[in-house]
């Protein structure tokens, strides 16, 4: 075999290393995109409303997906705990994913509807109030800063472009939805919602 | 559940998985092979032939690669054939054993159920008040509370700023038996509208009133100006003596229990506060998170905590 053309050829070195790491995604990460498992939206699944993705935007910033992971493993151990194990179909609009990968707090992907309101509240003012021996650090500035809403109907546009099917109405209405909200009500209406498309929780 | 994860890739990808995957391993043994030398193959002088790579007067022997790695190389190849044949890997292709990530976790359950579902049913049989005695039956249900309702009625269930004290004999819709299980099943939602337009005046004689209900310090004069609005707003639901009303979730206004007293708060200011901006309790439905069958249990726990105050 003659080595020697590939050993000192840089360039043509390069162009096959690539050709042969691609085989692996070839074959593992491109039938995804052509695949309705993991294309097709699950039914019923809607995109977050404008408080929603604010919150959502919130919960970015604040670096939530640092501790807590949405993705739920199809373990019994875990869909004991959180619910029904995540499916594809449930983040198609999703950009980014927030699925995480540390769980030092619990995992969120079906927190929605599983405490109230109140207690959300309660709980990023100050964890300890309601869960003594947590270690979660206290978010009170999010009970002070409000949303004025203006970058909303420009997130929910590029959000559009990339799939996500916002009608011309949501996106007019989005600045007025948001303005003058708290931003912990913007997360809270967030976290909410999440993982409340599949019924059966367990 | 499983309908979700029904593969459906088309027959092109299929073959696209298929053949990327085997011709890569192919393409490997095709490789291992052609490159292999078997034996050093000493000249007549004895020397043992080179690569024919020199640097500075260095050279690099031809000699066939090691044994055991030639060997551990054939193994892996032979590894994943055998893989690819018992497990889905091969796109549509199932594999000989039928596995799939959703099967085992159907096994999974199915295992814990035949193990646990009879205890669940075997507590399900027994009567709340009597359930609430077993002390094994207590033990297991204090795990399902300590996983799903201590979070926000405590550990020791003592409650806290806006959850209900479990332990103190006060119920906001009722401690019998049956009313703990629609409580679990269906969840509840307690609403108390804002009295703002009151105006602060009213309001001040009306939590005056509140206090005298509960035996607590509070002014007279405006306390008996409160009682005509009291009577007038607030009978209704807290009933005329301020007793409270179980079918809606009124609470007891007399027995000095206050469920959104803040901590550092003192009680005229936290009924002024509820007076003023109202109050919304929710108790999200729990049968879903800790299931059906331990709803039965769980009540009883909840049920057990107030028994020691009775003996």
């Amino acid at each position: 075999m003659k080595h020697e053309i590939v050993e000192k050829n840089v360039g043509l070195l390069s162009v096959l290393i690539l050709v042969v790491i691609s085989f692996g995604g070839l074959a593992e990460v491109v039938p995804l995109f052509f695949q309705e498992e993991t294309t097709e939206p699950v039914e019923g699944l809607e995109p977050l409303s404008a408080l929603e993705l604010e919150g959502r935007d919130i919960y970015i910033r604040e670096g939530c997906v640092g501790c807590h992971s949405q993705m739920i493993r199809p373990f019994r151990a875990e869909t004991e705990r959180y619910g029904h194990y995540s499916v594809a179909g449930e983040f198609i609009y999703e950009h980014n994913f927030l699925w995480g990968s540390k769980r030092t707090g619990p995992d969120l992907a079906r927190v929605g509807g599983r405490y109230s309101d109140d207690w959300h509240r309660a709980h990023m003012y100050n964890p300890r109030d309601v869960v003594p021996e947590s270690i979660m650090p206290a978010y009170p500035w999010l009970f002070e800063r409000t949303l004025d809403g203006e970058s909303t109907p420009r997130k929910m546009r590029v959000l559009r472009s990339m799939g996500v099917p916002y009608t011309d109405e949501d996106i007019e209405n989005a600045t007025a939805e948001v303005r003058g909200q708290q931003e912990i009500t913007a997360l809270v209406a967030y976290l909410q919602q999440l993982g409340t498309v599949l019924e059966g929780t367990r | 559940m499983s309908n979700l994860w029904d593969d459906s890739l088309s027959g092109f990808w299929s073959a696209w998985i298929i053949v990327i995957t085997l011709g890569t391993i192919a393409f490997s043994a095709w490789i291992l092979f052609a490159n292999r030398r078997t034996d050093k193959v000493p000249d007549a002088e004895g020397n043992v032939g080179t690569t024919g790579h020199a640097a500075d007067g260095i050279e690099e022997y031809d000699n066939p690669l090691p044994r055991w790695w030639f060997m551990l190389f054939i193994g892996t190849i032979i590894f994943s054939l055998g893989y690819l044949a018992l497990y889905p890997g091969l796109g549509n292709f199932r594999g000989i054993l039928g596995w799939t990530q959703v099967g085992q976790w159907e096994d999974e359950v199915a295992r814990a159920e035949e193990r646990y579902m009879p205890i669940f049913a075997q507590y399900n049989e027994i009567e709340i008040p009597e359930l609430a005695r077993d002390a094994e039956a207590m033990r297991v249900a204090e795990r399902i509370y300590q996983n799903n309702c201590a979070v926000c009625h405590g550990a020791n269930a003592q409650g806290g700023y806006g959850f209900p004290n479990l332990t103190d004999g006060d119920w906001l819709y009722g401690g019998e038996p049956d009313d703990i299980v629609t409580t679990l099943v269906r969840g509840r939602n307690g609403l108390m509208p804002s009295w703002q337009q009151l105006g602060a005046n009213n309001i001040e004689n009306v939590t005056q009133y509140v206090l005298a209900l509960s035996n607590l310090e509070h002014d007279e004069q405006r306390a008996s100006q409160g009682q005509p609005i009291y009577a007038a707003s607030c009978a209704a639901c807290h009933g005329g003596e301020g007793l409270g009303n179980q079918a809606l979730g009124a609470p007891n206004l007399t027995n000095d229990i206050w469920l959104y007293q803040a901590p550092g708060q003192s009680v005229a200011d936290s009924v002024r506060q509820t007076l003023r901006n109202g109050r919304n309790g929710h108790m999200p439905a729990q049968a879903a998170y800790i299931g059906e069958e331990r709803v039965h249990l769980v009540a009883a726990y909840v049920y057990s905590l107030n028994l020691d105050d009775e003996e």
